[in-house]
């Protein structure tokens, strides 16, 4: 997650109730008529932010179905598509580097996943019980990371130091865990029903069995958020790949499109596919482009509707 | 500074991590002395000044203007593509951007076969900052809308019906009910981003630190990064490190000191 996260979810807003919309439709009484150049200027304005972030992806997406011949008769990237052709695509993922990479993101996202989710919601839960073993030293000690870190020398040092460098896990446990998302988790355990938690614990369920079975299932989407920004995160890493993973063979696709755009080097294993011009290279570019956008794409939209509730409720408590 | 000179000085090899001889405060003196660490700390609070009036106000703005949309649906729709660039990774926008502004972008491409010159934004060290904060207000300015709409969804609406029956027109209602809601958080994220000061977007930077030369793009996370694992000067590198966090954690303290002069709430109280 970036920097600008963190704010976004400790602004306070005053509780739950008052998150949602008023979905007001209809203009009240009082307010005045619009002006039509003010309208006009508003729509103008929400038009062209749109397209400014649109646009770059129509070109992108276009250019990487495009053949040979309409990329040069338009000069480079294309804007109206002419012919459609997949040829990018199939050659990219027929095997080789390319595909190696995207099945490696998708394998570490996965498994990365996986285990930040769970590692962040059991240590939530744990937090969220006031009583539980050592229940304040530990959250003080995760909220100075918030505060204060060493920098970067010191975690190359400790993940070289342990024998990382070089493995897959070098990707995974270093972000593991993320301090902001067990906070909001937190907040939301600690706001989930007491009265449920406390009769399931009069007719005897344990922890395990409160956490899995009442707990879990109500917060389904905050939990849906966190994955998603851990998901995210995984799949955009570059720089720890950069770091400690030396071999070219296994690299992400990030490093890969990293590599072919940005330093414009075809990585190792792809330079004959395009030197020999069995495709053209500014499509090969782009369909990396794409496949670098797709799953980021494919999973949006689910959890899209969970975002303000995820990132707000209760993040305020900390 | 000459950077083939510092590498070596303090050889700490990754693996003999533990106890090292002191050196005491030598690593410290020799950072002080690097001209092009007091050149990226430059950089990176001329990029801060330039992303606080520049990025800042963003979102704000764009939270008002969403939030006078009527329909909800048109709304819902708007808030969706707003949201998504924050999800693509900075390899991902800064290949669009280079797409787009490059010196083989869509802009340049298209001036060209209009005759004109073509140009290259990516390479451009005089305009580096401020690409930057387009990069930045692309991929974030739209998230960062969320907590603006939470905040002025929280508004009670019988405020705006009393301003109304005083005669307040629509820009009065705005300067007197809609931004007095939103103060606390403006104050609470400017308060975080003071505090963050130091901290401009490390990937985003490295990654087209090649193209712009570290001369414009060097910033303290980069130089850090350059001079620790790139030439594997680890002492010198790890104090720049701390002095970043230390530097950092004063800033928040300060910062929050001043909003709650001010009567705001900032991060925590005591």
């Amino acid at each position: 997650m970036t920097v600008t996260e963190r704010p976004a979810a400790r602004a306070a807003t005053p509780s739950g109730e008052l998150l949602r919309r008023r979905g007001r439709e209809k203009r009240p009484v009082w307010e005045e008529e619009p002006g039509k150049v003010g309208q006009g200027i508003k729509g103008i304005t929400l038009t062209g932010v749109c397209l400014a972030i649109l646009g770059p992806l129509w070109v992108v997406v276009v250019t990487s179905l495009s053949d040979q011949k309409t990329i040069t008769e338009a000069g480079g990237l294309v804007i109206v598509p002419k012919t459609i052709t997949f040829r990018a695509y199939t050659e990219l993922l027929s095997g080789g580097t390319v595909t190696r990479a995207t099945l490696v993101s998708l394998a570490l996202t996965a498994v990365g996943t996986a285990i930040s989710t769970a590692v962040s919601v059991l240590c939530a839960y744990g937090l969220s019980r006031s009583g539980s073993f050592l229940h304040r030293p530990i959250l003080m000690l995760l909220l100075v990371t918030m505060f204060f870190n060493a920098g970067l020398i010191p975690t190359y040092l400790l993940v070289t130091g342990v024998g990382l460098e070089g493995s897959y896990w070098s990707m995974i446990l270093p972000s593991a865990i993320s301090v902001f998302n067990v906070l909001v988790l937190r907040a939301f355990f600690q706001d989930t029903a007491p009265e449920l938690v406390d009769s399931a614990r009069i007719d005897g369920a344990g922890e395990w069995r409160i956490l899995f079975q009442i707990v879990m299932p109500l917060s389904r989407a905050v939990i849906a958020v966190v994955s998603l920004f851990y998901a995210v995160g995984y799949w955009s890493q570059w720089f720890n790949a950069m770091l400690y993973l030396n071999d070219q063979q296994m690299w992400p696709l990030q490093m890969i499109l990293r590599q072919l755009v940005i330093k414009q080097q075809a990585p190792q294993g792809m330079s004959q596919m395009i030197s020999t011009q069995q495709i053209p290279s500014l499509a090969v570019q782009m369909a990396v482009m794409v496949l670098a956008l797709i799953p980021v794409a494919v999973l949006y939209p689910f959890v899209q509707k969970h975002f303000t509730k995820g990132m707000l409720i209760g993040a305020v408590k900390g | 500074m000459d950077h083939g000179r510092l590498q070596g000085l303090r050889p700490v090899h990754p693996g003999a991590v533990g106890p090292a001889p002191g050196v005491g405060f030598e690593n410290f003196t020799l950072l002080f002395q690097d001209s092009r660490f007091w050149d990226a700390f430059a950089n990176t609070l001329s990029i801060t000044f330039i992303q606080l009036v520049l990025f800042f106000p963003v979102p704000v703005a764009l939270a008002l203007l969403l939030n006078s949309v009527l329909s909800d649906r048109l709304r819902g729709l708007v808030q969706s593509i707003l949201y998504l660039p924050h999800f693509f990774s900075w390899v991902l926008v800064i290949t669009i951007f280079q797409q787009m502004l490059g010196g083989a972008g869509l802009l340049a491409q298209q001036l060209r076969s209009h005759g004109y010159e073509g140009f290259d934004l990516m390479t451009d060290p005089g305009v580096f900052k401020f690409l930057v904060t387009a990069q930045l207000v692309w991929k974030d300015a739209g998230w960062g809308v969320i907590v603006f709409l939470a905040a002025l969804s929280a508004v009670n609406q019988d405020l705006y019906e009393a301003a109304a029956v005083d005669g307040a027109g629509r820009w009065r209602r705005m300067w007197h009910v809609t931004l007095p809601a939103l103060r606390p958080v403006i104050a609470l994220l400017l308060v975080l981003r003071v505090g963050d000061a130091l901290t401009v977007g490390f990937e985003q930077i490295l990654l087209q630190r090649d193209a712009v030369g570290p001369g414009a793009s060097e910033v303290f996370d980069t130089y850090v990064w350059w001079v620790g694992i790139a030439n594997t000067d680890y002492g010198i590198a790890a104090a720049g490190g701390l002095i970043k966090g230390v530097f950092s954690l004063v800033l928040v303290l300060i910062a929050n000191k001043v909003a709650h002069m001010l009567g705001e709430q900032g991060v925590y109280r005591k």
